[in-house]
């Protein structure tokens, strides 16, 4: 753990191509060699969400599913168990007679995908399949609420798996209703913007991330569909470790949070340009790496693109209200440094 | 396996889903029009050549450059780049360094001996092409590449037209104008020197050419009437240029005033200083503002110690070299008005830098040509009044730069390549310009411009050494790789790997992308997350 | 080879024989010695090849099962009472995607009021979850059972619940034969999971069925249950000739080819009930008994059979369906359907309340002169009752019952025997 107590600042460049026409943003890059190009790049990449699946338009848990699996798959050359929770991805991608899904997958419970997955790994191990690893996947509902004594339980034991939770900030599959993790002041069905306080309360929510480096795992990130490469690095980092490790995803919802299907990933960017959510990784339970905020924004450019936080401009008193958001912003970005040049963690 | 009903499916199952029936506006890939390339008045496929500069494919970059332009290294040395004024990456730092890749493509052209394709099959048309300036030599480098027997006939000892006796050497070396002046000889075209075209009906006649491009130039100095004295010693720009490339140098004294304002100004004062003047004063009657000739030469001239009487304007010059000059205001229009207060420079030699004129007495029998303002006037296909007859460079009207000619050269040789096929050259259509709101510029990583080396101040004020050298190959590479492909896909990936859908299909490299429309929901984020603008969304018909 | 030992340690070693590969196991009494036992092998290295998993709760425990299982491990896990409910979701959902676990009920009551004593209330909540429900009658029978009810769950791809009596069983020390490894070897072959997550193969588990094939998913379910039918007997006997002894099987009659009265039950009190048979017999008095060990899938045609002819069933309950009656003797009714005899519902040994063979004598009797009511409550304290109903027709906010009663009982210990 010695090696993990100095954090470092990512570089946001991880190839070794210090310099090229885009810069590492894009999904791929015709001027690097194939072995350091994108997952998503790639024309062999396993699609293993494909096709045909019944997600909104512009659905960023469709894309951020398929990012991560895409990426796990590589890393373990396709041999690869996914456990899923109830929810939309499971929803949208197994209505019978069809599957999306490309790889050997299982859906049991809402609130249970976590123990299933200790279940799975557990049988890898017994039957002495060691190079088959397992990752269990769901929504924000199904992770930091009714999943959440089930993640817990997974990451004290340390079982090898890999938790991806993919935060969309309420409960979509149901009609949007808050759950743990939606955002202060964004109107929900459970949270509609009437009253003097409109939206969800300030002050509420879990941290989930932060839960589950307090449990020292191995291995915690968050990441986010606007960064391909950072997610791709995440998943692969993960999938190279054994134990308990969690990555939470930040995936946009048009439906919910009331968006263009076109700006999924804008938004997303202009969560983490933001700093409303902070992009970084912790090995043992000590940050070890952010990604820095490459051009900063103001709350506002995030929060104005989405209906959910559309009373929030409608008077005074969201005015004010806005100003607290920026200030949960602000922190974000003293507490993990993520302004580029920040070396306040050095 | 035996699987249990309903519960438990085989993967992929879901492609019988076809989710494109959701859609109601679909995305379409587009081809949209660089800026840099929409400003390349010599019509440059800039994008084109920087996308195979950026893999390190230079020869296949300058293939692509000369295509357009067979004068890469002399481009990359004069040209005053509109490209870059217009370059979108310009809003995001600065602007792609494309003259100075420009230059190095073109330098590594004549290093390694690259040369020209040659015409695939041959016409039997022979075209006059009367001066080897820049404009004559890229019709005849155009009409050659498309089959035609060219010849050239020059007035002047050289090949290069204002290109050699127009611009110094220390922007334009002359070994750089010589080997791109032979390339194109080398293609098969003819060159005669010293020969002025007095007749040029009658040297068509004699010599059996189907058509002629005319491009003599603009080589008489314009005068302005200034009172001087006997023994006063007044030059003007063009000779004193002119003077350079012979063997005598031109006897300019200590104290050099140039009027006017110029690149031409700017050239003589720099090298009256090269010469060993002492003072090298231009005068000249407006602001700094409006000044025609480009700041950064301005910028280089003020360095080496050029000093700038702005807003003044000679009055006479007395025969001991005592020139008068009266301050000027600008009005409220911004003319420069007298203002009645004087005062005096000392001058052992005052050149005139004030424009030039055209000799048209070869096109003396010519009917049914338009000259107006001193210039031939000709169409939309550069051809003059006269069938078969065309003109292009500073005889026609037009802003008066080698990239302009080398321009005018190239479209003159389409259109009388149709001409001479009977046909009308009909240029494609021009796509709708890439801005830069349509570019999503955040996956452009920070990279800010390579500056090129300047040469030692010391070395400038006293050499023709050139000023500003070319970019080593590591620099060109990280020059050209900062291009941001504005409107065409340059293969970053991007919409293969945002589809939520996997409904973007990757043709492999070179061969871009595909919709497949069987599953594309139409969300748009593709278009969205585009860098370069290349995708658009219309509305679905059923 | 015999041995003396508690019933909870006897089923352990039956799991062991089993070969498990994955074991979960969350605590609760009264089925913690099954567990306690089965971790100390694991830990001790007795038992290749297996794991042990302690995980945060019950609802874990089956999803871990869940998902081991689904991978193709056999995997084993017990509960009672609570736990089971905690775990409701997951048992149903076990059993709707076909996996083949095999779950320890140590029977025990549930709360409110909180009792950790035995009856039957737990595992009858999951009666139609879709699990085969078997319900031993003793020790040996318990763990004879586990042995057959991997044999059944992997054959036929669904879960199987093994139902003991706590504390009665569970905690009983009492002599049994434990099968040696070859043997058990012989009867349970290697688990061929009908699918598995397997990414040489890989499937799709657990899709969303809608309204156009969720009736076919059911009935298939409801077929499978109805094969076991036919499966569990013909295991019972195929353990019966391999072993030398009779456990298993649907039903087991107990001298009621000419009895008049007939006294169905489950589990362990069957053999306070054949004493009292046998006392009776002795008299001259045409009882039988019948036990049920099948209780999911529910064994009609057998308890018709065995039923028909008797001029009056009682059924001895450990479960009360509130507001109706019992549960058990709504299966014997459909079972006896047409049949003209007299049916009576006995709800007895709730919470731990020790039956006795002094009531059970008592009750038969009253039965045999047809002057019992429909629905019995065995040993009720009618006093109890009364004094209760009257004290909360006194005041609104009359306290909490069972503390009441416990108050005026004067000890927690009361009534078990």
């Amino acid at each position: 753990m010695s090696t993990h107590d100095t954090p470092t600042e990512r570089p946001t460049q991880r190839q070794p191509v210090k310099f090229y026409q885009t810069g590492t943003f894009t999904v791929g890059n015709r001027l690097l060699p194939e072995n350091v190009r994108s997952v998503q790049a790639d024309m062999r990449r396993t699609n293993s969400l494909n096709s045909g699946h019944r997600a909104c338009q512009g659905c960023g848990e469709a894309l951020g599913a398929r990012y991560a699996i895409d990426a796990a798959m590589q890393a373990t050359r396709n041999q690869l168990i996914a456990v899923n929770a109830t929810g939309c991805l499971e929803v949208f991608s197994t209505p019978y007679p069809e599957t999306s899904w490309q790889i050997p997958w299982i859906h049991s419970l809402f609130g249970n995908a976590a123990a299933v997955a200790s279940g799975v790994a557990a049988a890898m191990r017994v039957k002495g399949h060691s190079d088959v690893r397992v990752v269990a996947q769901g929504g924000d509902g199904g992770t930091t609420d009714i999943g959440f004594g089930c993640l817990s339980g997974m990451f004290e034991r340390n079982d090898d798996v890999l938790y991806l939770c993919y935060d969309n900030e309420a409960y979509m599959n149901t009609g949007v209703q808050r759950s743990s993790a939606t955002p202060p002041g964004a109107r929900t069905a459970t949270t509609p913007a009437v009253g003097r306080q409109p939206g969800n309360e300030f002050g509420t929510g879990k941290n989930v991330p932060a839960i589950a480096m307090a449990h020292r795992i191995p291995y915690v990130a968050t990441a986010s569909v606007a960064n391909l490469r950072d997610l791709e690095q995440k998943v692969t980092t993960a999938m190279a470790i054994r134990g308990a490790r969690y990555i939470h995803i930040h995936v946009p919802c048009p439906l919910g949070w009331g968006s263009a299907p076109a700006d999924t990933i804008r938004i997303a960017r202009l969560a983490v340009e933001s700093g409303l959510f902070p992009l970084y990784e912790a090995h043992d339970g000590q940050v070890t790496a952010r990604t820095p905020i490459r051009r900063r924004v103001p709350v506002d450019d995030y929060l104005k693109l989405q209906k959910r936080f559309a009373h929030l401009f409608a008077n005074e008193a969201g005015k004010e209200r806005i100003a607290l958001v920026q200030a949960v912003a602000d922190r974000n970005i003293a507490e993990f440094g993520l302004l580029a040049g920040d070396d306040a963690h050095g | 396996m035996d699987k249990p009903f309903a519960i438990t499916l085989d993967v992929g199952s879901s492609l019988a889903n076809r989710t494109g029936s959701w859609r109601t506006s679909r995305p379409l890939y587009v081809d949209r029009l660089p800026p840099c390339n929409h400003a390349c008045p010599a019509g440059e496929n800039i994008q084109q050549w920087l996308y195979h500069a950026e893999s390190g494919d230079y020869e296949a970059a300058w293939h692509a450059l000369v295509e357009n332009n067979p004068l890469p290294a002399i481009m990359g040395r004069v040209c005053y780049h509109p490209c870059e004024g217009a370059c979108n990456r310009g809003r995001l730092d600065e602007a792609v360094g494309i003259n100075s890749v420009e230059r190095f493509l073109g330098d590594e052209a004549l290093k390694r001996g690259w040369q020209f394709k040659r015409p695939a099959a041959l016409s039997g048309k022979r075209v006059l092409v009367v001066g080897a300036g820049p404009s004559g030599l890229s019709a005849a480098y155009h009409l050659r590449r498309l089959g035609h027997a060219v010849k050239i006939v020059e007035a002047g000892p050289l090949a290069g037209g204002m290109m050699r006796f127009g611009i110094p050497k220390y922007r334009l070396p002359r070994d750089v104008l010589d080997g791109e002046v032979a390339r194109i000889l080398d293609m098969g075209v003819e060159l005669e020197l010293n020969r002025k075209v007095t007749d040029i009906r009658q040297t068509m006649r004699d010599e059996g050419f189907a058509a002629a491009f005319l491009a003599v130039g603009a080589h008489i100095a314009k005068r302005a009437y200034i009172p001087a004295g006997e023994a006063a010693r007044m030059l003007d720009a063009v000779a004193v240029l002119r003077d350079m490339e012979g063997a005598d140098q031109p006897m300019l004294g200590r104290r050099v005033v140039v009027y006017g304002g110029g690149n031409t100004a700017l050239d003589v004062a720099r090298t009256a200083k090269r010469l060993g003047a002492t003072e090298a004063i231009i005068v000249y009657r407006r602001t700094r503002e409006k000044m025609p000739a480009h700041d950064f030469e301005v910028e280089e001239a003020l360095q080496e110690g050029v000093l700038i009487k702005w807003l003044s304007t000679i009055k006479n010059m007395a025969d001991e070299g005592t020139l008068t000059v009266e301050k000027m205001a600008l009005d409220d229009k911004g003319f420069p008005q007298p203002t009645g207060e004087f005062e005096t420079l000392e001058a052992d030699s005052l050149v005139l830098a004030l424009g030039q004129d055209v000799d048209l007495s070869l096109l003396d029998n010519v009917p049914g040509l338009v000259i107006k303002d001193g210039v031939v006037q000709v169409g939309p296909d550069m051809m003059t009044g006269f069938p078969g007859l065309f003109a292009g460079g500073d005889m026609v009207p037009s802003e008066r730069t080698v990239t302009v000619a080398v321009g005018h050269g190239k479209k003159a040789a389409r259109h009388i390549d149709a001409w001479l096929r009977g046909t009308k050259y009909a240029p494609p259509p021009k796509h709708e310009i890439a801005t830069y709101d349509h570019l999503n510029a955040w996956y452009y990583a920070d990279a800010p411009k390579t500056v090129r080396p300047v040469l030692d101040l010391v070395r400038r004020q006293s050499t023709f050494d050139e000023v500003v050298s070319g970019l080593d190959e590591t620099n060109a590479l990280f020059e050209a790789r900062r291009c941001l492909s504005c409107g065409n896909c340059f293969e970053c990936d991007n919409c293969y790997g945002v589809c939520p859908d996997n409904a973007v299909i990757k043709l492999g490299p070179g061969k871009r992308f595909e919709f497949n429309y069987d599953y594309c929901k139409g969300c748009g984020i593709c278009v969205s997350e585009c860098p370069c603008g290349a995708i658009t969304m219309v509305p679905e018909t059923i | 080879m015999l041995k003396q030992t508690e019933g909870s340690r006897a089923v352990a070693e039956a799991i062991a024989l089993c070969r498990p590969e994955v074991i979960c196991a969350y605590p609760i009494t009264p089925q913690t010695h099954i567990v306690e036992g089965l971790g100390e092998m694991v830990k001790a290295g007795e038992l290749a090849g297996c794991e042990f998993i302690n995980v945060e709760s019950e609802f874990a425990a089956l999803s871990v099962a869940i998902g081991a299982s689904a991978a193709g491990a056999r995997t084993y896990t017990a509960t009672s009472s609570q736990g089971l409910l905690f775990m409701a979701e997951a048992v149903y959902n076990a059993a709707g995607l076909g996996l083949p676990i095999v779950m320890t009920i140590g029977n025990r009551a549930i709360g409110a009021p909180i009792n950790i004593w035995n009856d039957h209330s737990d595992s009858m909540s999951m009666r139609d979850a879709g699990w085969i429900q078997l319900f031993a009658e003793t020790n040996q029978e318990a763990l004879d059972l586990h042995i057959q009810a991997f044999r059944l769950a992997e054959e036929l791809s669904c879960p199987v619940m093994v139902c003991m009596d706590g504390f009665i069983l569970t905690h009983a020390y009492d002599r049994v034969d434990v099968p040696a490894q070859a043997e058990v070897d012989a009867f349970l072959p290697a688990f061929e999971p009908r699918q598995v997550l397997d990414p040489a193969e890989p499937v799709t588990i657990g899709a969303m069925v809608g309204p156009e094939a969720f009736t076919e998913v059911r009935y298939l379910a409801h077929h499978k249950q109805l094969r076991a039918l036919a499966l569990i007997p013909h295991l019972s006997s195929e353990f019966a000739a391999k072993f030398g002894r009779a456990s298993g099987g649907l039903i087991r009659p107990y001298r009621t080819s000419d009895a008049e009265t007939i006294v169905v039950a489950l589990g362990s009190v069957i053999g306070t009930v054949k004493e009292v048979v046998d006392d009776m017999r002795g008299e001259g008095v045409a009882i039988g008994c019948v036990s049920i060990c099948s209780f999911r899938p529910f064994p009609l045609t057998a308890l018709r059979e065995a039923l028909e002819h008797a001029k009056r069933v009682i059924v001895l309950e450990k479960c009360l369906a509130v507001g109706l009656g019992g549960i058990v003797s709504d299966g014997v009714r459909k079972a006896l359907s047409g049949v003209m005899l007299k049916g009576y519902t006995v709800i007895a040994g709730l919470g731990g309340r020790a039956i006795t063979r002094k009531s059970l004598r008592q009750l038969f009797e009253d039965a045999g002169a047809d002057e019992l009511e429909q629905v019995t409550f065995l040993d009720l304290n009618a006093d109890i009752v009364a004094s209760e109903l009257e004290r909360e027709t006194l005041s609104r906010r009359s306290g909490p019952t069972a503390e009441a009663i416990l108050r005026r009982l004067g000890t927690v210990a009361s009534g078990i025997g």
